[in-house]
């Protein structure tokens, strides 16, 4: 029997050694292909780092990072404070918030239709479902149509908010799957109107957004994003929990947020952190 | 070795069967767990338990030794091993989380009478209400947002909807083929047709529905000429393509399952073959025509992916060219992202609690239609 014992705790030691050069990362679809790109080659650069990256929604991050199934969670939108709550109640602290990253969103046209710039309230207007036709905002007599991301995604939420200022999206909006599909959709559709990253681009026209009349249309480019004139960007974060910040994973977050963890940003069509924000 | 009255198993026997039986077993036992699971999740909507109110009172933290312990663990929603394990400074900070939450809220909502309103209510979830920002009475799903707005009308409509339209495309096509490779078509055209159509159900529905967004839509949409390009319409003749396979192949077994001497007394009796075919087999195997339906129903009312693909519009219309949206596309799509324990996916849970009893009962009532059938067929009826 006291064999046993020792055996059993051979092997719970060996394998907690075994975990201490492997980071678990899950969350934000919007950020997954990011975080792989990080992870690659991170792992290139420290050999005996193991990093796993996974995706599922930020939510699923969260419920990970909850039940201490992941150690960093992605997230494309802020932790909401009841997850901020579960985390407390599961681990008794708040869970750390980095900024990784920054991301703009544009609003994409057909490339057929004369619309050039919108202001955020006409915005509005289209995606609640009050603007119905093209003429109203100075393009030709055609209905609009409305496509949206699914409810899920962090876009959606960040868009609902910072767009539409918290009003509902028109009940007749498309729901599509990901951007990709949204740019796919509105290329076909020449009364088409969709919203996704600034990075995505081929096959429909960005429009230039203007917060409100007086001021003057920006395109959406990463000079204007990143520096804040461009009105529709937001951050993307990854959460550790605190007790975990330290070690591998302490070190893996600061080179994310490194001058060398930022050039990798690009690649996966997001914009780099201002400086004043990296590590 | 032959089988004889006394016979005793032989150990490897006894062993094969014991282990089919516990597989069978455990197969029951999952779909009892799976059901468990799904109803435990839903339950506490069922019981009101769940509040969505924006704004709800919040006791300011200063004020925690105020509270009895039972109060503030129920204040901060604590199961009391988690209350017994938190010291003080981590329940004060527990409030403080309440007290950003109220802060977060923008002006516009503080003082919406909607914001106090519990949203999974029953008459919230089934009938039409009147949002602040809405000029009548709506049927709205917008789960993700200030006030959160959960009714399930224009997803029942949508699933409905869909469904119908497939099974109004699905079903004639699928006997009128069952009926032609098992009565009228030459045993060549039939050995080749018969598998070519139950190869469709080998087709993955990732792939129908990406060729019904890219093409069929487009195609469609020109036939036609109506407004939105992605729609109920087009989802529905998609998911027909899923169902077809289905309902023929079970469609086709019941028409050959047809005592051969009905057949032969009808054509000998002068009739023609369609005449036969028409007025005597399909007849003969409605009970079990209709059990593939059923059957076809019960697939067409769970799948996803093709009208997570093709439409995906809550709009409460019973117009078949509007968008629709299906109770599976909303799992599918919405419960990824939903707070793990929170009301968005409590209700998610239910919509698939209802589901699974739809199902169930389309299912059951396929199999008892075709329980009789049989009966029927061997004349014990």
């Amino acid at each position: 029997m006291k064999k046993l014992f020792t055996i059993l705790a051979l092997s719970a030691a060996t394998g907690i050694a075994a975990l201490a050069g492997n980071i678990t990362v899950k969350g934000s679809d919007t950020l997954l292909i990011l975080a792989q790109k990080w992870a690659e080659t991170y792992m290139g650069q420290h050999k005996d780092v193991k990093i796993q990256v996974s995706g599922g929604g930020s939510g699923i991050g969260f419920a990970a990072l909850q039940n201490q199934t992941t150690d960093l969670c992605d997230a494309s939108r802020k932790a909401k404070s009841s997850e901020i709550a579960n985390c407390m109640k599961a681990f008794g602290k708040r869970p750390t918030e980095y900024k990784v990253a920054v991301d703009g969103l544009s609003v994409y046209v057909n490339g057929e239709n004369p619309v050039k710039e919108l202001t955020i309230e006409q915005l509005a207007g289209i995606f609640t479902g009050k603007v119905k036709n093209w003429k109203e905002v100075g393009g030709p007599d055609a209905p609009i149509t409305v496509y949206s991301r699914e409810n899920s995604s962090g876009t959606y939420e960040f868009f609902k908010e910072h767009v539409l200022k918290g009003a509902d999206f028109a009940a007749s909006a498309q729901t599509m799957p990901g951007t990709a599909a949204i740019l796919q959709a509105v290329s076909k559709d020449k009364s088409g109107i969709g919203y996704g990253g600034a990075g995505y681009g081929t096959g429909a026209k960005h429009l230039s957004i203007k917060k409100d009349d007086a001021s003057p249309a920006i395109e959406p480019t990463e000079e204007s994003i990143i520096n804040g004139t461009y009105p529709i960007w937001r951050y993307l974060y990854v959460y550790v929990n605190p007790a975990l910040d330290k070690g591998e994973i302490g070190a893996y977050l600061n080179w994310i947020r490194s001058d060398d963890g930022q050039k990798i940003v690009k690649d996966a069509g997001y914009f780099p952190l201002p400086a004043k924000l990296r590590q | 070795m032959g089988i004889h009255r006394g016979h005793r198993a032989r150990p490897l026997e006894w062993l094969a069967e014991k282990f089919i039986f516990l597989v069978s077993l455990s197969t029951i036992l999952m779909v009892f767990l799976i059901f468990l699971f799904v109803a435990r999740e839903a339950l506490p909507i069922f019981f009101g338990e769940t509040d969505t109110a924006l704004v709800q009172t919040v006791i300011p933290p200063d004020e925690a030794d105020k509270l009895s312990p039972a109060q503030l663990q129920k204040y901060l929603e604590l199961t009391p091993e988690q209350f017994a394990s938190m010291d003080k400074d981590s329940l004060k900070a527990l409030m403080e989380v309440k007290q950003e939450a109220l802060d977060e809220i923008p002006e516009k909502f503080r003082n919406d009478p909607d914001a106090r309103a519990n949203t999974t209510d029953w008459h919230y979830l089934l009938l039409p209400h009147q949002w602040s920002d809405y000029d009548k009475p709506e049927y709205i799903w917008q789960p993700v947002g200030q006030i959160q707005k959960y009714n399930i009308v224009p997803l029942l409509v949508g699933t409905l909807k869909v469904t119908l339209i497939g099974l109004l495309f699905a079903v004639p096509l699928a006997v009128g083929a069952a009926i032609y490779v098992s009565q009228l078509a030459r045993p060549r055209v039939r050995e080749i047709v018969k598998p070519t159509i139950e190869l469709l159900s080998g087709i993955p529905s990732v792939v129908v529905g990406f060729f019904a967004l890219l093409i069929m839509a487009t195609v469609l949409q020109k036939l036609f000429g109506y407004q939105t390009r992605l729609n109920a319409f087009v989802a529905g003749i998609a998911l027909g393509f899923a169902v077809i396979p289905v309902i023929f192949s079970i469609a086709e077994d019941a028409l050959t399952s047809v005592p051969r001497a009905y057949t032969q007394a009808a054509l000998a009796l002068g009739a023609s073959r369609w005449q036969t075919a028409w007025q005597i087999v399909l007849p003969a195997a409605l009970p079990g025509v209709f059990a593939a339906a059923v059957l076809g129903f019960g697939r067409a009312i769970g799948e996803t992916m093709i009208v997570l693909m093709v439409c995906s519009a809550s709009v409460m219309s019973w117009n078949i060219f509007d968008s629709a949206r299906s109770i599976t596309t909303t799992i599918a799509a919405e419960m990824a992202e939903a707070v793990s324990g929170g009301p968005h996916y409590r209700i998610l849970f239910m919509l698939g609690a209802l589901l699974f009893a739809a199902t169930f009962v389309s299912n059951m009532i396929g199999g008892a239609v075709i329980e009789r059938f049989k009966l029927k067929l061997e004349g014990k009826r």
